[in-house]
């Protein structure tokens, strides 16, 4: 089997950009890399199939058809790939609306931990509690989090 | 009837009441009787489907019978049918749970109507990934899970939700597209992606693409089952979803990525373990998970990490690569699914009646005697306390690494034992935090179980009670483990896929 060169190229190519989109923080980016890197590898079932120009499955001699079942699978993946884009753009969409901006945010909870390992203060699960010292000292901006 | 026939039913049945409650949206009753009903009646059949794969081997479907093996085959082995009995038990059990106020939180006008036919489609994904005999119908199970708890981990859609969901599908998404170039480059190098032919072809490809395909596949697989050091997703997003669904997600979700790996490491490549790699893996992922939990102040959220780091157990078994490990894993998943969830639906009820999930805020609960005896069994038996199920998976593990005598399997031992201890040390740090401590003077709260629906009540105790019933049944669960295990290694499998091909 000699597959296409340049099939094999254009898909690598498209790989490489998605990723790099990827690595961004704004969904809508991040939504063009996954489109791009997807059809990539779209591309890469195609070298999958076999050599070009080869017939149809209809109206061929049998060994000169071309390999139908990759192509039932680049089918189900760009079924796919529909839905995650369209889901990838309401989420966006919604995140927009909330925050102003697409972008992912840091977890909280990971931010107070590491607040408190920053303070040099001893992990919340760990803290003897006394009532009276509770409200500042011990939250680590929990408080701030439950205010905003 | 044919006994292959009921093999696709745990996936079907749950797609057909997806679309009966889909069209009952508006009556949340029904709703919950019909998925309830339907969970139940596929809890029933995987058990008969337990029973049917114990007695006379792997049950085989080839869908639609094509010719030559072209068209999609499920099978049920022991391993798969015991997964699929587990996960319908716990989702018909979980299923109780959901109600307005549980779903939508804080938010208002959320859709809580798509979360009965969301949750049967993601039940139907895990069967079908659990059922499905080539690789490409594995992915389709994948995206239909995945899809579904896109939707469920964002219910309500608030801006906590949508910033932890963000997370969740963009690395799921990403593990998808690795996913399908690792299809794409098995079907080009192979040109088949059946379960049951693809040892034999893969054994006749050059050793590096082996490699690079049999890692690919390991990297797609371990981000869906969280292990180390492709964790980091799992502890962000899980804790802000739905009491009902983290307990679903912690339960299942991870455990089909196990799965896969099982699968891959034992039916494709059998001749390439990779013990020291799997071991390394999974020392890192017991320490590193249990250490995260230690540093928590949110409950939710602490027994995230412990999860990431007690798929680290199953994770030791397989990479030993023996009828023993495999066997130890197999065992463990079924402990860790049923413990999982219902320590995670008991903290639901905890967030309930205390009204936080914040270990600086909770308090006192020990005046609600069940509920603290509903967190502290599956605790004991998170952490491995003897005659708990927990115990017994731990120590048939830690055998089976003894049994390789290498000075890594040496520290695996060492490795397990530790993250037992401070998984002890973590719950009980909960347990003396929430239900011990004093409470704030200003919270005049009064801790009561009748802020709860009786019959969420009912449920977690049935829940917790198999959990603990798991001790009794550890003898004969650990034989039918045992005789997976040695179907595994001995390729009952691809026979019996061969055998069936129409």
């Amino acid at each position: 089997m000699t597959p296409s060169l340049a099939l094999a190229v254009a898909g690598g190519v498209l790989i490489a950009a998605g990723t790099y989109l990827l690595l961004e923080r704004s969904l809508m980016r991040i939504l063009a890399g996954v489109m791009l890197a997807g059809n990539g590898v779209n591309l890469l079932f195609l070298v999958a199939a076999g050599p070009a120009g080869l017939g149809p499955i209809v109206g061929t001699p049998e060994d000169e058809i071309s390999d139908p079942l990759p192509q039932a699978m680049v089918l189900t993946a760009i079924v796919i790939s529909l839905a995650t884009s369209a889901f990838l753009l309401a989420m966006s969409y919604r995140s927009f609306q909330l925050e102003g901006h697409d972008e992912v945010a840091d977890d909280v909870e990971d931010a107070i931990v590491r607040r408190r390992a920053e303070a040099d203060l001893s992990s919340e699960a760990y803290v003897e509690l006394t009532p009276e010292e509770q409200p500042d000292t011990e939250s680590g901006g929990r408080g701030e989090r439950a205010g905003g | 009837m044919e006994l292959s026939n009921l093999v696709p039913i745990p996936v079907l049945l749950p797609l057909l009441a997806a679309g009966i409650t889909l069209a009952l949206a508006r009556h949340p009753a029904w709703q919950r009787v019909v998925s309830g009903t339907t969970l139940g009646i596929v809890a029933v059949l995987a058990l008969i489907l337990c029973l049917a794969a114990d007695a006379q081997g792997p049950i085989v479907l080839w869908v639609g019978a094509w010719p030559e093996g072209l068209g999609i085959v499920l099978v049920a082995d022991r391993l798969s049918s015991l997964l699929v009995l587990v996960s319908s038990i716990v989702t018909a059990i979980v299923v109780i749970f959901p109600s307005r106020r549980d779903i939508a939180d804080s938010a208002d006008g959320a859709p809580v109507s798509v979360f009965h036919p969301t949750f049967l489609v993601l039940t139907a994904g895990v069967a079908n990934a659990f059922l499905a005999g080539d690789l490409f119908n594995l992915f389709v199970g994948f995206e239909m899970l995945l899809f579904s708890s896109y939707v469920l981990i964002m219910l309500g859609a608030t801006k906590e939700r949508v910033r932890a969901g963000s997370t969740y599908v963009v690395v799921s998404v990403i593990s998808s597209t690795l996913f399908l170039l690792a299809l794409a480059l098995v079907y080009g190098a192979t040109g088949t992606v059946s379960f049951a032919q693809l040892p034999e072809r893969f054994a006749a490809l050059d050793p590096g693409l082996q490699l690079t395909i049999q890692l690919l596949l390991l990297v797609v697989f371990g981000i869906k089952a969280a292990v180390f050091p492709l964790q980091a997703w799992l502890p962000d997003s899980y804790p802000t979803a739905p009491a009902s669904v983290t307990a679903v997600f912690a339960g299942l979700l991870t455990k089909v990525g196990v799965y896969a790996i099982i699968r891959l490491q034992t039916l494709l490549f059998p001749e390439s373990p990779l013990t020291e790699l799997l071991l390394v893996v999974a020392i890192l992922t017991l320490v590193l998970g249990i250490l995260g939990a230690l540093a928590q102040g949110e409950i939710k959220r602490l027994l995230s990490f412990t999860l990431v780091s007690h798929i680290g157990y199953m994770l030791l078994g397989v990479a030993l690569g023996t009828e023993q490990g495999i066997a130890g894993a197999i065992f463990y998943i079924v402990h860790h699914i049923l413990v999982q969830t219902a320590l995670f639906i008991v903290v639901g009820l905890i967030e309930r009646v205390g009204g936080s999930t914040s270990l600086a805020r909770l308090g006192g609960l020990a005046s609600v005697p069940l509920l603290a005896a509903l967190y502290l069994v599956p605790a004991l038996n998170l952490g491995g306390i003897p005659p708990f199920s927990g115990f017994l998976g731990k120590v048939a593990l830690l055998d089976a690494a003894l049994a390789v005598p290498s000075p890594l399997s040496i520290a695996a031992v060492v490795a397990g034992v530790a993250t037992s201890v401070l998984t002890l040390i973590a719950v009980i740090r909960v347990w003396q935090r929430a239900f011990w401590q004093d409470r704030g003077e200003d919270d005049d709260r009064v801790h009561s179980l009748r802020v709860l629906p009786r019959i969420w009540v009912v449920a977690a105790s049935a829940l917790v009670g198999i959990t603990v019933s798991l001790t009794v049944l550890a003898g004969p669960l650990s034989e039918f483990a045992q005789r997976a295990s040695v179907d595994i290694e001995g390729g009952a499998y691809g026979v019996a896929v061969e055998e069936a091909m129409p």
